[in-house]
């Protein structure tokens, strides 16, 4: 079987790779670009149990500090811890090595709700 | 958008939303606060070569007539029959409980006649408060329209000079008036060395382009200006001082003369005094965060045991020294340099060093 992964994104502008039933999230290019420069990312501690909507992450920039939320409910399973030393990954590779945290996923129904795409792009046009 | 519609512009907006400026409110104007260079870099060119900001929300006021001197001693902690002419001073308004109204820079241009530079949010009421106080006195207070830029940053004088203006026998903290409607001092609030132009509204955009194009010369937005002053241990009105802060607390008493530190002919001389003499409960310090998380205004603060120890009020990550830094008002036994307290942030608490103020070495003097 090849890893086929699929790419969800939430109105709070986070992207969602699903791959063999784990999560990667991250924030989107659109939200790199409106948070600036970010100079400190505030990760979770592997293991937590998170449900959908809680504040997760604080990504920080020069100006201001904000939140951003776990997509789904599930366990925390990884943390990029490349971003302790480098939060500006974030901003230069949002969608890739910008990758802030790992789940996995505890109900795939909550997955439904999401955008894809080409809806993102659409809302943030 | 009810909300953009009752805010003030600036005269030159067309002007920043051709440069890519994004706007926010602040004080009541839509103002620029970042451009598409990013707070970042925006910080380090300004220490690096240049940054013009455009600062039309603060407002001037010129004071003149005999009394002009007399009504500036009364509503500030100041000598202005003393002051030279051609100089700048940073000052305050106090209130009777010598509490901040307003922190101000007054440049005296000639003998009867000053010019105050107020901060946006508080121009209303220092109008009014300097108003009330000039009744039965010989003077006249104008509101200058004016646009108003800053210029800062180690090339800065050598740009004003290639745009006509020559700076050259312009002293840190003084101004003066090189041409009809202009006014030009050697200040800001940056730690750099730097220039604060007032130009007449038809004039301002080709002189703002004009600087714009230098290659030397970026735009910079509020976001970067409030990172330049924090890491500068400058004091932002509304976070750093208010009605409820004294000269002292706030460690400005520097910019009040020895002589009138027991007593004056200004509003709140008594109760400065008294402050002084008993010394301030609380003081304001510099803040390093031991990790590389910002702690920002409104994180409460304890000591070592626990116990509350004062609050931030303006904190960030300061770009050039590529660390947080904070400040806040803790009590006076705690306000030594490398005194460990510990800030609230979100629930959790970030270790903070008290350290010296300011975070860089200022290549501009006091002020």
């Amino acid at each position: 079987m090849s890893a086929v992964s699929t790419t969800y994104y939430t109105e709070d502008h986070e992207w969602i790779r699903v791959e063999n039933g784990i999560a990667t999230v991250g924030i989107t290019e659109h939200a790199q670009e409106q948070l600036g420069d970010l100079v400190f990312v505030d990760l979770p501690s592997p293991g937590a149990t998170v449900s959908k909507g809680d504040a997760l992450v604080v990504v920080e920039s020069v100006k201001a500090a904000s939140d951003v939320y776990a997509p789904v409910d599930g366990e925390v399973k990884s943390v990029n811890e490349a971003l302790s030393s480098e939060p500006g990954l974030v901003n230069s590779s949002a969608e890739g090595g910008g990758w802030l945290w790992t789940m996995s996923i505890a109900d795939d129904s909550q997955l439904d709700g999401l955008m894809d795409a080409d809806a993102y792009q659409k809302s943030i046009a | 958008m009810t909300e953009s519609n009752s805010l003030k512009q600036l005269p030159l907006k067309d002007l920043h939303e051709r440069a890519g400026a994004k706007f926010a409110p602040f004080a009541g104007w839509d103002m620029p606060v970042s451009y598409p260079l990013g707070v970042l870099k925006e910080h380090l060119y300004c220490r690096s070569h240049a940054g013009l900001f455009d600062i039309s929300h603060m407002r001037l006021f010129e004071v003149s007539g005999t009394d002009a001197a007399r009504l500036i001693s009364t509503v500030c902690p100041v000598e202005a029959a003393e002051q030279a002419i051609g100089t700048s001073k940073y000052t305050f308004l106090l209130n009777e409980k010598a509490g901040v109204i307003d922190d101000l820079i007054v440049t005296r241009l000639a003998e009867a006649r000053f010019v105050v530079v107020a901060n946006a949010a508080r121009a209303a009421v220092d109008e009014t408060w300097i108003r009330d106080h000039a009744a039965g006195l010989d003077v006249v207070m104008e509101a200058l329209d004016r646009v108003f830029l800053a210029l800062q940053g180690p090339d800065a004088a050598a740009i004003m000079d290639d745009a006509g203006i020559d700076v050259s026998g312009l002293s840190f903290m003084s101004g003066f008036e090189p041409r009809p409607g202009w006014f030009v001092t050697r200040s800001g609030y940056t730690g750099e060395d730097g220039f604060e132009i007032a130009l007449p509204l038809d004039r301002a955009g080709a002189f703002a382009e004009n600087l714009a194009r230098d290659e030397r010369v970026e735009w910079i937005g509020l976001a970067a200006r409030d990172s330049l002053r924090l890491e500068a241990g400058l004091c932002l009105y509304g976070n750093d001082l208010g009605e409820e802060t004294d000269p002292v607390s706030a460690g400005l008493i520097w910019a009040i003369p020895e002589g009138l530190r027991e007593g004056g002919p200004f509003i709140g001389a008594q109760r400065l005094a008294e402050i002084i003499a008993a010394g301030a409960a609380q003081k304001r310090v510099g803040l390093r965060a031991e990790g590389r998380q910002p702690v920002r205004a409104g994180a409460e603060l304890t000591d070592a045991d626990g116990n509350p120890a004062g609050r931030v009020t303006s904190g960030g990550f300061g770009p050039s020294v590529e660390h947080p830094v904070a400040m806040g008002y803790v009590p006076a036994e705690l306000a030594k340099p490398d005194t460990q307290l510990f800030a609230d942030v979100r629930g959790k608490p970030v270790s903070m060093r008290v350290v010296k103020l300011p975070f860089i070495v200022k290549r501009s003097q006091k002020g």
